[in-house]
């Protein structure tokens, strides 16, 4: 088991669906939000997946190929 | 000595000790050092500064580590000059350009990194590391070179070569990633939690971002110990620009120098400019985007920073400014042509936003203005390099070189006259 933080950012088109719900139900991954802002034009929520690492992979594949963006809590790392 | 005392979750306020972690346990914000203001009011001095090194280790009571240990290959301290004819193009009176490019690997990434490695040190890390397409990997891999410490530096895979050779040359372990720039950041941010290594970017990044404090009192100090009117900053996660400002409070928190009323504003390329997007559109939410531009050095999609930069603006009245790659390139020669200084695109980005401000009336013409010019063009001339006039070929003879200047000169006059 292992924890991973990450940041998703919703469009507008995307606030309403249930993704962070479904990520846990559809995969073997523990969500634990920590921090968030949603208005109705769009949102960001940074949480806590705890599971196996291949298992928070492939959620986070899943939730990625749904339009969300995934980024490290921590922003971009790849500096000029 | 140093004077920190701590690190603060900048959300939720929260402390924690002086350790290699980044992000609040609680609520997962960033971290960032606290000072014992009191003991650095009593121990730093303006008379103090000045007699220390001319390099930013001058300032080493208002950094987060010891500096008789430091990791130090002489950042900083870099010349500020006057820039008069750039100012009279522009309609700026009182312009002066704070010249990185004159640090040791020419970026003014040497400031974090010295402290960055300088802290890491401290820790007892054997290992520095980071992911960059440019001046963050040279700084990092000469820094570790310096101080006898192994560099782990990871690139995308299809950096160019002339990019990979200002690290090389030091000595890393370069790993080329597969995959695209959302790859390589994902990869690192598991490693960074996976290894025992500094990630200087990462774990960190507390202390790193504290080097960027000495621009301002760079700048402060060579204007005679006052702090300029307006900033202008080129922006990439949005890190320096809060520091430089930062910077000019502490030292008038110290008494150092008057009460700080200086204007920010930042710059970013318009094919990577989210934090312009949010100050255009007066939200601090600020949503990420894929970078698409030839300001290579300034394409952070996904700024850990601009919610903050974004708040210095609203504080101190500033302004957000971008520039399209050819605004940018132009930029850089104008910057050239007036001043004799060869900025990497950051810099065009820079000159391309003085120019819109000072056009539109953002900057005053009488306020003492300081542009950040932060990396050298020599790394990056395949902005400009099909740009530029070729040579003159000529023969080896008088006649031929005066027929070929009569000709380029003519050929200068009809294009002016078009």
């Amino acid at each position: 088991m292992t924890t991973h933080r990450v940041k998703l950012t919703f469009l507008q088109q995307l606030i309403t669906l249930p993704i962070i719900y479904e990520l846990g139900k559809e995969f073997n991954v523990v969500t634990n939000i920590r921090r968030a802002d949603v208005t109705q034009e769009h949102g960001w929520v940074v949480l806590e997946l705890e599971g196996d690492m291949d298992e928070i992979e492939r959620g986070l594949d899943w939730v990625a190929a749904k339009g969300v963006r995934v980024d490290p809590v921590t922003g971009d790392i790849v500096e000029g | 000595m140093s004077f920190a005392s701590a690190l603060r979750c900048r959300e939720c306020k929260r402390e924690y000790p002086l350790e290699p972690t980044y992000v609040c346990e609680f609520c997962f914000g960033p971290l960032e050092v606290v000072y014992d203001h009191d003991g650095m009011r009593e121990a730093v001095s303006r008379e103090s500064i000045e007699r220390g090194p001319t390099s930013m280790w001058r300032y080493a009571g208002l950094l987060p580590c010891d500096a008789d240990n430091a990791v130090d290959i002489q950042a900083g301290f870099t010349p500020l000059i006057k820039a008069d004819r750039l100012g009279k193009e522009l309609g700026i009176d009182e312009l002066y350009l704070k010249n990185d490019c004159a640090n040791p690997t020419w970026s003014f990434k040497d400031r974090v990194v010295t402290v960055a490695a300088t802290k890491a040190r401290e820790f007892g890390f054997e290992t520095l590391a980071c992911a960059s397409t440019g001046n963050l990997a040279n700084s990092v891999a000469a820094h570790a070179a310096s101080a006898g410490l192994d560099a782990i530096v990871f690139i995308p895979s299809d950096l160019e070569q002339g990019k990979i050779v200002g690290s090389a040359i030091y000595n890393p372990t370069l790993v080329a990633v597969n995959g695209n720039y959302d790859d390589v950041n994902r990869l690192c941010s598991e490693l960074a939690g996976k290894y025992p290594w500094a990630f200087v970017n990462v774990n960190m990044r507390p202390y790193y971002a504290e080097g960027s404090k000495t621009l301002g009192y760079e700048v402060a100090e060579q204007l005679g110990w006052r702090a300029p009117d307006h900033c202008v900053a080129p922006m990439a996660s949005g890190s320096l620009y809060v520091k430089i400002h930062k910077g000019l409070q502490e030292l008038a928190s110290l008494g150092l120098i008057d009460n700080v009323h200086t204007r920010m504003s930042g710059a970013q390329a318009l094919g990577c400019s989210p934090i312009v997007t949010a100050f255009e559109e007066g939200t601090k939410n600020v949503l990420p985007v894929r970078p698409s531009t030839i300001a290579k050095s300034l394409a952070i999609g996904n700024p850990a920073d601009g919610f903050y930069a974004l708040g210095v603006m609203e504080e101190t009245n500033g302004h957000a400014v971008s520039a399209t790659d050819d605004e940018i390139i132009e930029g850089m020669k104008l910057l050239a042509r007036t001043e004799g200084i060869f900025a990497e695109t950051a810099g065009g980005v820079v000159v391309a936003g003085l120019k819109k401000l000072a056009a539109a009336g953002g900057i005053r013409r009488d306020e003492l203005t300081v542009a950040f010019i932060t990396g050298a063009g020599l790394k990056t001339q395949e902005a400009v390099k099909d740009t530029l006039e070729p040579p003159l070929q000529v023969e080896p003879n008088i006649t031929a070189f005066e027929e070929a200047l009569g000709e380029r000169r003519l050929a200068g006059v009809q294009t002016a006259n078009a």
